[in-house]
């Protein structure tokens, strides 16, 4: 009978739904007047109308990183570190910083919304952000779109930063970090044959793994097993197992640290005397903790810090003073990272002498040489950072820094 | 591949599937008398698996203890769960029933966030648990040996209580008519408390033994595990308590044993699971073991 | 003409202008953030549509939401994608052919995405209609695992776990809410159709409508497969919304997030699904002010990761256990019924 009647009413329920919205403006901070009112232009144009931020005085900096859910452990520590070069430098251009902090809850989704939300209502004018390369992939396409520099702290996927202009990094990039890694298995080790076990649902694991083997393969070597794994999952002594007897030299495993340092315990329970290697997830000061006597000896790839350094620049030696006056724990590279990415940021804003997005753009690009806690940092044309690599072992229950090296691409 | 090989395949299986086994039997109890797919299970076995912790790091408690304790505390969080988010919505359509227990889910896996903190935790094992035996060329953790032969314990324990026993046979009765049974006298919400009891009770033991096993505590812990559980408790056929530790090994088993016969399609191990589910459901339409349940009309 | 009906097509009029007004105010007055919300919400309403015809109209207790959603955004993600991106993209392994050339416009994309996932769903249908109850919840939950982990394991198709990027953006206000109005108005035409009537009479009693010569099997497959198809399109849309998607995104707490929405709303309601997808989407991100320092009497309570959650988990029980069948249970909010209200009150 009524045919098409149910049809008004839920457009007018619609219509009351962007009043719902509408009406969450009015418990919000009182932070942009004018900008809110003039009319938004489509997303990518032109951002000119920062002028609200530009105009109140305080600069503000968008942070968005995984404080809960699956990348949670890299996530804190990484705020940490931003939350202490942001104590250390509060200001810049003689304006107050401040720091608007999301979780992404290690969700795409929630990454895209985090960063639209920095954005918009928080006024960044840049972002930092995030642990997890797809993390940052989702939230680099906002910020990207809406014109606003973003640095990553350690997303290393090389997808990341490829054909964008706003977004940039402070880490290597996984290419650079598998030839790294197969360089140290076959010329210091002196493997000839790797095994890799690789989480396939995890997109870091799968590029890491990817670049490891093509380096490797190239340097000469052999892979004799490349077993999978999901996410999640908790027993892998199938897969151990069936390494296991094709006798690698060397098992290279790009897991997140939790998830390693399971690994390696079913490995040190099913007797694995071969040589275990990881990638830059796996730095984390409570692998020891977690991984007790399974993770002796082994050894990972990861930015060139570590408290253990015996050569330390000036600021790696305040950053870790510093941390450690203040803090138990030990601080590790994702600290450094959050670090450093607030400082290239402060550095860009005070070369730039404005906080205008493009103008802080444009000085980020042009970072040169910028001593930070992981070394002297370069942007290179792809935005990437260049670093060398750094090698850690566990010995003796420690994380001891081993070595620097330069991969053979 | 080596007798050996497999024999070592065929001890991780057992482990691996005598702790979906256990985890499956919450499932199962609870499904059987409230039809209910307790969404909240694999957090009840992360809770189990923290507390027994906090025990013996926080408090000192021996092993003994702690897990004693853990399993009571846990038992009761189970039986809370039911009297909050459950119970009023027993006359409810069973859809809301289940949204109630993704709500609750979600709520004790954030609160374990907030509380607990995302990042993982160790878990320091009683030695004796974790000294390889060397049998020939097998190397057998013995704890590989005591999660079977404990769940077995567990279960029979459980078989007694249901079969055996007066609350049991009104858990029989309630998941047979629970209108009837109320009047013939069952004290129903007794029965239904006690049940969410001895599941939680069975997730806390799971729970720590899963964290021996696989050495780590995070607040996602139970996730995956409950999954799988719950897909073995339907493979078994729900609601039969043989059928979830059937389905238990038999998913226990399956998924060590695609890996080491296949190691090239180990990244596909979940689908095969669910194929076959799927496969078994197509021929037996209510899992291994289950009861058909009768269409009203 | 019966004036009523007259009465009701001009609200219906009305009330399309007035979205399409709002629309066109919000695209003026609103902040990229606040867009963000609204597309999502329009999403939401379409998956949330869609899941509520095939459980809510249909009584087919379907967890495999996500799984429809993966299949329609991969398929519209490759169609839209150039093919000399899709080359750079996919770093490990080259895309296969037809993936790495197949092109097409939008519009044409999204049809397309939401007619793969119909496919798969009358496939998938086919078999596992014939289970009952739960059994077929998972069931269908275990097909839309098995799309997530073909994704991961075909990194020629999908580019596996590193995902797509770079999904050009064209999803805007005027394609979601232009595709969840065609979406709302499909769904109201099917439900108040003859096919709609057959649908409830095999959801409140199957055995019945079997003796009154309903062939069962053949709605509950139509109902179904018109379900994947708006679940496809969906999924297409908030690819181009999110420009970025990877296997991880579909896993199964997505299906049930789709599920809380149609519940909370009350199953076989179009007005409470829309009404608590709104609510549900703008209640998510508006609860992002509890992990915020908070300043209350002079205290400063410093924010708490995953409170947020806690929160809202919170919300959601509370919904349920008090209005046990949703915001809305099987009611409908209508023009007749707004207006017996006001007659019911010039009478008093």
């Amino acid at each position: 009978m009524k045919k098409g009647l149910v049809l008004g009413v839920i457009v007018v329920i619609a219509v009351i739904g962007f009043m719902m919205i509408q009406g969450q403006k009015a418990p919000e901070a009182p932070a942009p007047e004018p900008a809110a009112e003039a009319p938004a232009p489509e997303p990518a144009e032109e951002p000119e109308e920062e002028q609200a931020a530009v105009e109140s005085g305080v600069i503000h900096v968008g942070v968005y990183l995984p404080l809960t859910g699956q990348n949670a452990f890299g996530g804190q520590l990484e705020l940490d570190g931003v939350k202490m070069a942001h104590e250390e430098k509060p200001e810049v251009l003689g304006r107050k910083v401040e720091l608007s902090v999301v979780d992404n809850k290690s969700d795409k989704v929630e990454s895209a919304n985090a960063v639209k939300r920095l954005i918009e209502r928080d006024n960044a004018v840049a972002v930092i952000g995030s642990y997890g390369s797809s993390l940052a992939m989702a939230g680099g396409e906002v910020a990207e779109s809406a014109g606003i520099p973003m640095i990553g702290t350690s997303c290393t996927n090389p997808l990341v930063t490829q054909g964008k202009k706003y977004i940039f990094r402070v880490c290597f990039i996984d290419p650079l970090q598998g030839a790294g890694a197969a360089t140290y298995a076959y010329k210091v080790i002196g493997a000839r044959k790797a095994a890799l076990l690789t989480d396939v649902a995890n997109d870091y694991a799968v590029g890491l793994a990817g670049f490891f083997e093509k380096s490797f393969l190239k340097l000469g070597g052999e892979i004799v097993a490349k077993l999978n794994y999901n996410s999640g999952d908790q027993d892998f002594t199938a897969q151990l197992t069936e390494i296991i007897s094709k006798e690698p030299d060397i098992m290279f495993i790009p897991a997140y640290f939790a998830e390693g340092a399971i690994i390696m315990k079913q490995a040190q329970e099913l007797g694995v005397d071969f040589q275990i290697m990881g990638g830059d997830a796996m730095d984390n000061p409570k692998i020891v903790e977690i991984g007790g006597d399974a993770v002796e000896g082994f050894v990972h790839t990861t930015f060139p810090y570590d408290p253990s350094m015996k050569e330390m620049n000036p600021v790696a030696r305040r950053f870790t003073d510093n941390w450690l006056a203040k803090r138990s724990d030990d601080p590790n590279v994702n600290a450094a990272l959050g670090y450093d990415s607030y400082m290239i940021l402060i550095d860009a804003i005070e070369r730039a002498g404005s906080a205008d997005p493009e103008a802080i753009t444009a000085a980020l690009a042009a970072t040169k040489d910028f001593e930070g806690v992981t070394g002297l940092t370069t942007i290179n044309e792809t935005h990437d950072a260049e670093k060398p690599i750094g090698i850690v072992q566990i010995k003796d229950g420690k994380k001891q820094y081993i070595a620097t090296i330069t991969p053979e691409l | 591949m080596s007798l050996a090989m497999f024999v070592q395949h065929l001890l991780n299986g057992l482990t691996l599937g005598s702790l979906y086994a256990l985890i499956a039997i919450g499932y199962t109890m609870v499904y059987g008398i409230l039809r209910l797919i307790n969404f909240a299970h694999g957090e009840i076995f992360m809770l189990g698996a923290y507390f027994v912790f906090w025990g013996v790091t926080l408090f000192r408690l021996p092993w003994f203890i702690a897990v004693i304790g853990a399993i009571v505390v846990t038992s009761f969080a189970g039986i809370i769960v039911d009297r909050v988010a459950y119970k009023p919505l027993r006359n409810a359509p069973r859809i809301s029933a289940l949204i109630s227990a993704i709500g609750v889910s979600f709520f004790l896996q954030n609160f374990a966030i907030v509380v607990f903190s995302a990042i993982p935790r160790e878990v320091q094992r009683p030695a004796w648990l974790v000294k390889v035996i060397i049998v020939g060329k097998v190397r057998i953790l013995p704890l590989t040996l005591v999660v079977p032969a404990l769940s077995f314990v567990l279960m029979m324990g459980l078989l007694y209580v249901v079969y055996k026993t007066k609350p049991g046979l009104g858990m029989r009765a309630i998941s047979r008519d629970i209108e009837t049974s109320r009047l013939m006298g069952v004290p129903v919400n007794r029965i239904i408390a006690l049940t969410f009891g001895m599941g939680s009770a069975l997730a806390a033991a799971s729970g720590i033994m899963w964290a021996l096993r696989y050495p780590q505590l995070q607040p996602v812990m139970g996730v995956i595990p409950g999954f799988k559980a719950f897909i073995a408790a339907v493979f078994g056929g729900i609601g039969s308590i043989q059928g979830a530790v059937i389905g238990g090994l038999i998913l226990g088993l399956m998924e060590i044993m695609i890996v080491a016969f296949m190691p090239s399609l180990a990244g596909f191990r979940d689908a095969f699971a669910f194929i076959l589910l799927i496969i078994i459901l197509l021929i037996m339409p209510t899992g291994l073991m289950g009861e058909k349940l009768e269409d009203k009309v | 003409m019966d004036p009523k009906y007259k009465r009701n097509y001009a609200f219906n009029g009305i009330a399309v202008l007035l979205l399409v007004g709002a629309l066109f105010w919000s695209r003026g007055n609103l902040d990229g953030y606040k867009i963000q919300i609204m597309n999502l919400i329009a999403v939401n309403i379409i998956l949330a549509l869609s899941l509520n015809l095939i459980y809510g109209f249909t009584g087919l207790f379907s967890l495999g939401h996500a799984g429809f959603m993966a299949i329609g955004a991969y398929t519209c993600s490759l169609l839209i994608l150039p093919a000399t991106y899709k080359q750079t993209m996919f770093l490990l392994q080259a895309p296969m052919w037809p993936f790495s050339v197949m092109h097409a416009p939008f519009f044409v994309a999204v049809i397309i995405a939401g007619l793969a996932a119909a496919f798969f769903g009358f496939l998938i249908g086919l078999p596992v209609l014939r289970l009952g109850g739960d059994y077929l919840g998972i069931a269908t939950l275990g097909f839309a695992e098995i799309i997530r982990v073909l994704a991961n394991n075909m990194p020629r198709v999908t580019n596996g776990a590193l995902g797509l990027k770079g999904i050009p953006s064209y999803s805007n206000l005027w394609w979601n809410y232009g595709w969840c109005l065609l979406t709302l108005y499909v769904m109201v035409r099917l439900v108040r159709s003859n096919f709609g009537n057959a649908l409830k009479a095999i959801r409140d009693d199957e055995v019945a409508a079997r003796a009154m010569g309903i062939n069962t099997f053949r709605y509950r497959l139509t109902s179904f497969t018109i379900g994947a198809f708006f679940a496809g399109v969906g999924g297409a849309l908030l690819a181009s919304l999110l420009t970025t998607i990877d296997p991880r995104m579909f896993i199964f707490t997505l299906t049930f997030n789709v599920l809380m929405i149609v519940v909370t709303g009350g199953l076989g309601s179009i007005t409470g699904t829309i009404l608590a997808g709104i609510v549900i989407t703008v209640l998510l991100e508006w609860l992002r002010f509890v992990e915020n320092p908070i300043t209350f009497a002079g205290m400063t309570v410093p924010g708490v990761p995953g409170m947020r959650m806690v929160v809202f988990s919170l919300a959601l029980l509370f919904i349920i256990l008090f209005r046990h069948q949703g915001i809305m249970g099987r009611r409908e909010f209508s023009w007749d019924w707004l207006f017996g209200l006001f007659r019911k009150r010039r009478e008093a």
